[in-house]
């Protein structure tokens, strides 16, 4: 019984729990229920993933109410992948919250920050489970707000800008996916994705159609900052508390990408996304802007969460350029790619809400000599650092490598070229942090700065000792985006 | 023509949608701009109630001698838009408070003047 009820309760668990967190006053209390949802929710994550990579697609009707009338959930591998990896990020920092935000946030609002934290991991994770557009939408939207809040929290006033910019950008970007699927609704009366694809070749031939896709791709396109619209995000990510930064930077534009081939390979499929309106020739120029310019941007900041808030911009250009060539191994390698860098600035963001916490700063000038004080918060840096840049034996290089050859394999050289220059610059930007924690003399504020708590230091070494698995034993984690990749193309061929 | 004006629910969702697309980005006060905002999505409201309605439909309660409904399920659909537009405004009205307590203005460009003299 609760085991056939499993994609619902990924939903409902947290759901459930996030107005029951608002009564616990003491942030303590609120603390360890996050927790122990957090855990539950990841249980049922791995039960789920288990399955379908056992079984194959899991599809679940809410309420019992018979598809396409009712909301179905519908889980394939690329879903499994996302909710494992979601599930998994937001176990992790769990540990790391209570000291970081006991230190960044204000008392009397801890309980308010974990009942969001909660509010948003379930947005997240409904996005992934539904195959209803429509619901799809709605979960966008509770996770968009929730994750307003959560900036807005940050300890300077410009936390409060910083959410307000992203909120009307994302309001924006969220009603363009409105009228998209209102368009789509309007020209096959289902909100059904599976219904959806079976009926739109029909009417596929439309101006209709053709502007519903155009607006849902703007519009998951703000969600997931895609160039150049990604100007709520440096702000967002560097005036976020850490913990906020590190779940963000790991998730929620990671499920923005997950709803952008949900849309293109599975409602609209491929044809008609890539061969009729020629998205992958525009998302390739974007990925290509993308990755060049928040690079070079990211190598002349001096504050290093700013810095890293760009090279996410850059790495999300990494991502859709796999994507943009709508082959099987260019998918899969971006699929390789969201997770790794999921788990790579998951690890970097956490490693600087460490530095934040002891220094109470994260710009260059305040770092200097910080790895004689910090030796295993730095050396947590250099490490995800080195998987950035995409050194051999680290998760980035498994992705680049894929990436790399599923580009040449499209016979694209000068975009092959292009991500080794941009590994070049990363190399830069994070060289500059090596440069000012290990090689420069401490000023004196420095001297009574102590190491990190170990409840902080383990979430983080726990994100690079899988980074380094990844890239060393990377053939799960290959198999998964193989079979998510094949899905998702496959579906397109029916 | 008749093709042009008989579909004038469109234009008002246009009109509508620009209007409130204008104020978002043209506006440096931050509560028009949260208006604007509510505009541009109620613009997309009626775009969705207004194509439920059937020429010489009726409500959907079966009845006899009736057999053209409306589609009742862009307006439940709507519904939940709107809950989801209400908080929006809630969250960006409150923001707006807080930023006004911190920064002792509520116009954009003179919370960018602040932000730079930090």
């Amino acid at each position: 019984m609760l085991l056939a009820n499993l994609p619902a309760l990924q939903v409902v668990i947290p759901l459930v729990s996030a107005p029951l967190c608002l009564l616990l006053r003491n942030p303590r209390h609120a603390w360890a229920w996050a927790t122990l949802v957090s855990t539950m929710v990841l249980a049922v994550a791995v039960m789920l993933a288990q399955r379908v990579y056992a079984e194959g697609t899991i599809s679940y009707a809410i309420g019992a109410w018979a598809t396409p009338w009712g909301i179905e959930y519908r889980i394939d591998m690329a879903g499994a992948l996302m909710i494992l990896l979601i599930a998994a990020i937001g176990a992790v920092i769990m540990p790391y919250a209570r000291r970081s935000i006991r230190h960044e946030i204000a008392r009397k609002h801890i309980t308010l920050f974990y009942t969001s934290y909660l509010l948003c991991l379930t947005g997240l994770l409904g996005i992934v489970v539904t195959g209803d557009a429509f619901n799809l939408f709605v979960f966008l939207e509770i996770s968009s707000l929730s994750s307003y809040v959560l900036i807005s929290l940050g300890s300077t006033r410009r936390a409060l800008t910083a959410a307000f910019q992203y909120l009307v950008m994302g309001t924006i970007g969220a009603t363009f996916i409105l009228i998209g699927v209102g368009l789509l609704y309007m020209m096959t009366g289902t909100l059904n994705m599976t219904d959806l694809a079976q009926r739109l070749p029909e009417v596929t031939d439309t101006r209709t159609i053709r502007v519903a896709f155009a607006f849902v791709t703007v519009g998951v396109s703000i969600k997931l900052a895609l160039f150049p619209l990604h100007i709520w995000l440096p702000n967002a990510y560097t005036f976020a508390p850490s913990v906020v930064s590190a779940f963000m930077a790991a998730t929620a534009t990671k499920a923005g990408v997950y709803v952008l081939l949900r849309f293109f390979f599975t409602v609209f499929g491929s044809e008609f996304s890539f061969t009729a309106m020629h998205v992958g020739e525009i998302l390739m120029l974007l990925a290509f802007a993308a990755i060049l310019v928040a690079s070079l941007v990211a190598v002349f900041e001096n504050n290093v969460k700013r810095m890293l808030a760009y090279s996410s911009v850059a790495q999300i250009g990494y991502t859709i350029l796999g994507i943009s060539l709508a082959s099987t191994a260019g998918v899969s390698a971006g699929i390789i790619h969201l997770v790794n860098h999921a788990l790579i600035k998951g690890a970097l963001f956490l490693a600087l809400g460490c530095v934040f916490l002891r220094l109470g700063s994260v710009t260059l000038k305040d770092m200097h000599g910080l790895a004689r004080h910090m030796p295993w918060t730095m050396a947590a840096f250099v490490a995800g650092g080195l998987s950035l840049i995409g050194m051999p034996l680290t998760a980035g290089f498994i992705s680049k490598w894929y990436l790399v050859s599923a580009v040449l394999a499209a016979g694209y050289w000068p975009l092959a070229v292009l991500v080794l220059v941009s590994s070049l610059l990363a190399l830069i930007y994070i060289w500059r942090v090596v440069e000012a924690a290990y090689f420069n003399v401490p000023g004196a504020a420095m001297q009574k700065v102590k190491e990190a708590p170990a409840s902080m230091l383990i979430p983080v070494w726990l994100l690079i000792g899988v980074n380094l698995y990844v890239g060393i034993d990377a053939s799960l984690i290959f198999s998964m985006a193989q079979q998510a990749a094949d899905t998702l193309i496959g579906q397109a061929l029916q | 023509m008749s093709n042009l004006l008989g579909h004038y629910n469109y234009w008002i969702v246009i009109v509508l949608m620009m209007t409130g697309f204008y104020i978002v980005i043209a506006r440096p006060n931050l509560i028009k701009k949260v208006i604007g905002l509510f505009i541009f999505q109620t613009s997309v409201f009626i775009l969705f109630i207004s194509m439920a309605k059937i020429e010489g439909g009726s409500a959907p309660i079966i009845e006899e001698g009736i057999s053209v409904y409306s589609n009742p399920l862009p307006h439940v659909l709507i519904l939940t838009a709107i809950v989801v537009s209400l908080a929006t405004t809630a969250l960006g009205l409150a923001l707006i408070v807080r930023i006004r307590e911190a920064y002792g203005t509520t116009n954009e460009d003179e919370i960018h003047v602040q932000d730079e003299q930090d």
